[in-house]
């Protein structure tokens, strides 16, 4: 048994514990064909430390909760094969950057829910339920536009990647941004000035410098930038019509 | 720190951009007085063109105009990302163009000095 | 709404230095050709409208622009926030402006 396990091939894991004044430390972990990072955390949680606090619910890349720094960049473990990401054998495992640690792997979202509603990112609709539904064309450029941005998952891993969110701490992010120029190009939505009021707030659409980290990092393919850039010329616009 | 998150050509592009943007502001009022001198007497401007002509000060103005094409490249990507029909190839072809507007300063300036 | 006047500020004056700027860089390298001389410079200047025009708005642009670039850079990188920021920037916008058309000033007159 002992001999098996010595030619096994090892991972060197460095995991974060505790809250902000915490640390890293150090794992050994045994290499599987297809291994993922979350697979990694939980083998360590069930064999190595028991008390190891991370999140994750569906494994399948829908739910955005699993989302972790690891080698410096914010990732969705769940769908993040180690073969694609460890360094010489190492993973260096942290919980994601620009939120609050509440311990060890696990962040408190609430600032990234706050700002997702700070941008107004909730539909208002223009119709009842007792009225029959809107004739929404798919082939119009504001539903294309829409379509392009919502299939985010929430998972903050944009978020995390964004220099300017750890700038400013009122700054709204790619993901509340992004959620905000779908509703702003879904005509069923009745309150487009309270929408543009409220991403051209300090801290709005306008303090992105479209570094383009949060389209890099995204996981499922989404653009914010191209959104946020979007929302700046629908803020121009209304703008100079004197609707803001 | 160096995240690695940060290391994608957007980043620097952006830093770029930042770091000439500071740099030509703090010159500028430097630039200003200079020209304000011909107020006093056009001797006055020809001492500070005199004392430009040593070699260090010579490497630093082409510098200079290094940071105005190089903050004008960039700014030209910012300008383009932001107010042009955004089409994923259309990312690295401005990322490409910047750099290449960037060459195309320095051998131009190579060549002019 | 501060932040997208400012926007709209940013924006428009660097669209506008766009041809400034390139009209500029051919003039450095038209006025470095041989050496630079103030007699060189300021006879071809001197009581010449288009040129006060040219750079007396170049000169405005940039005394737009570059505070407000100014005003980003210390909002994030230095945590200096608030109305006296804004007076600060306000302040070194005002310096270029006055700095800036007493040079074109000096060269045209």
């Amino acid at each position: 048994m002992q001999d098996t396990a010595d030619r096994e091939e090892m991972l060197t894991v460095e995991i974060w514990r505790g809250r902000e004044d915490g640390a890293l430390q150090t794992y050994r972990v045994p290499r599987r064909e297809s291994q993922t990072v979350l697979d990694v955390v939980t083998w360590v949680q069930r064999n190595e430390e028991p008390a190891l606090a991370y999140r994750f619910a569906c494994r399948v890349g829908m739910c955005g909760s699993c989302a972790m720094q690891v080698n410096g960049k914010p990732r969705w473990t769940c769908r993040t094969h180690v073969s694609r990401v460890a360094e010489n054998g190492l993973l260096r495992i942290e919980p994601l950057a620009n939120l609050p640690r509440i311990k060890d792997l696990a962040t408190d979202m609430a600032p990234f829910f706050e700002k997702w509603q700070g941008a107004r990112g909730r539909h208002e609709p223009t119709r009842t339920r007792h009225e029959p539904m809107a004739p929404v064309s798919s082939e119009s450029p504001a539903r294309k536009a829409a379509n392009a941005g919502i299939e985010c998952i929430n998972c903050a891993v944009c978020y995390a990647a964004c220099d300017v969110v750890g700038w400013d701490e009122n700054y709204l992010g790619p993901a509340a941004l992004n959620r905000a120029w779908t509703l702003a190009n879904d005509e069923r939505d009745a309150d487009k000035a309270g929408l543009l009021q409220a991403v051209s707030q300090s801290g709005g659409c306008h303090s992105c410098h479209s570094h383009g980290s949060c389209v890099e990092h995204c996981p499922v393919g989404l653009n914010p930038t191209a959104g946020i850039a979007g929302l700046k010329r629908m803020t121009l616009a209304a703008l100079m019509k004197g609707e803001l | 720190m160096m995240r690695a998150s940060r290391n994608h050509p957007g980043w620097w592009a952006a830093l770029g951009h930042r770091l000439s943007g500071l740099a030509l502001a703090l010159f500028l009022p430097v630039h200003f007085l200079v020209l304000g001198l011909a107020l006093d007497s056009d001797a006055a401007l020809d001492s500070v063109i005199a004392w430009t002509d040593q070699p260090l000060v010579k490497v630093a103005e082409w510098g200079l105009v290094m940071l105005l094409t190089l903050h004008l490249g960039f700014g030209l990507r910012v300008l383009a990302l932001e107010f042009l029909p955004w089409r994923d190839p259309l990312k690295t072809l401005i990322s490409l163009g910047a750099g290449a507007s960037v060459l195309a300063g320095l051998l131009f300036w190579i060549v002019a000095l | 709404m501060l932040e997208a006047r400012l926007y709209l500020l940013q924006r428009a004056s660097a669209m506008l230095l766009v041809p400034l700027l390139l009209a500029h860089l051919v003039m450095i390298l038209y006025a470095i050709e041989g050496g630079l001389s103030a007699a060189e410079i300021l006879g071809r200047t001197r009581g010449n409208l288009l040129w006060a025009a040219f750079y007396g708005l170049f000169v405005t642009a940039v005394a737009m622009h570059a505070p407000i670039g100014l005003r980003n850079i210390l909002r994030e990188w230095t945590g200096w926030r608030g109305r006296s920021l804004d007076f600060a920037t306000l302040g070194f916008g005002a310096l270029l402006l006055g700095l800036g058309l007493r040079a074109v000033l000096a060269v045209t007159v």
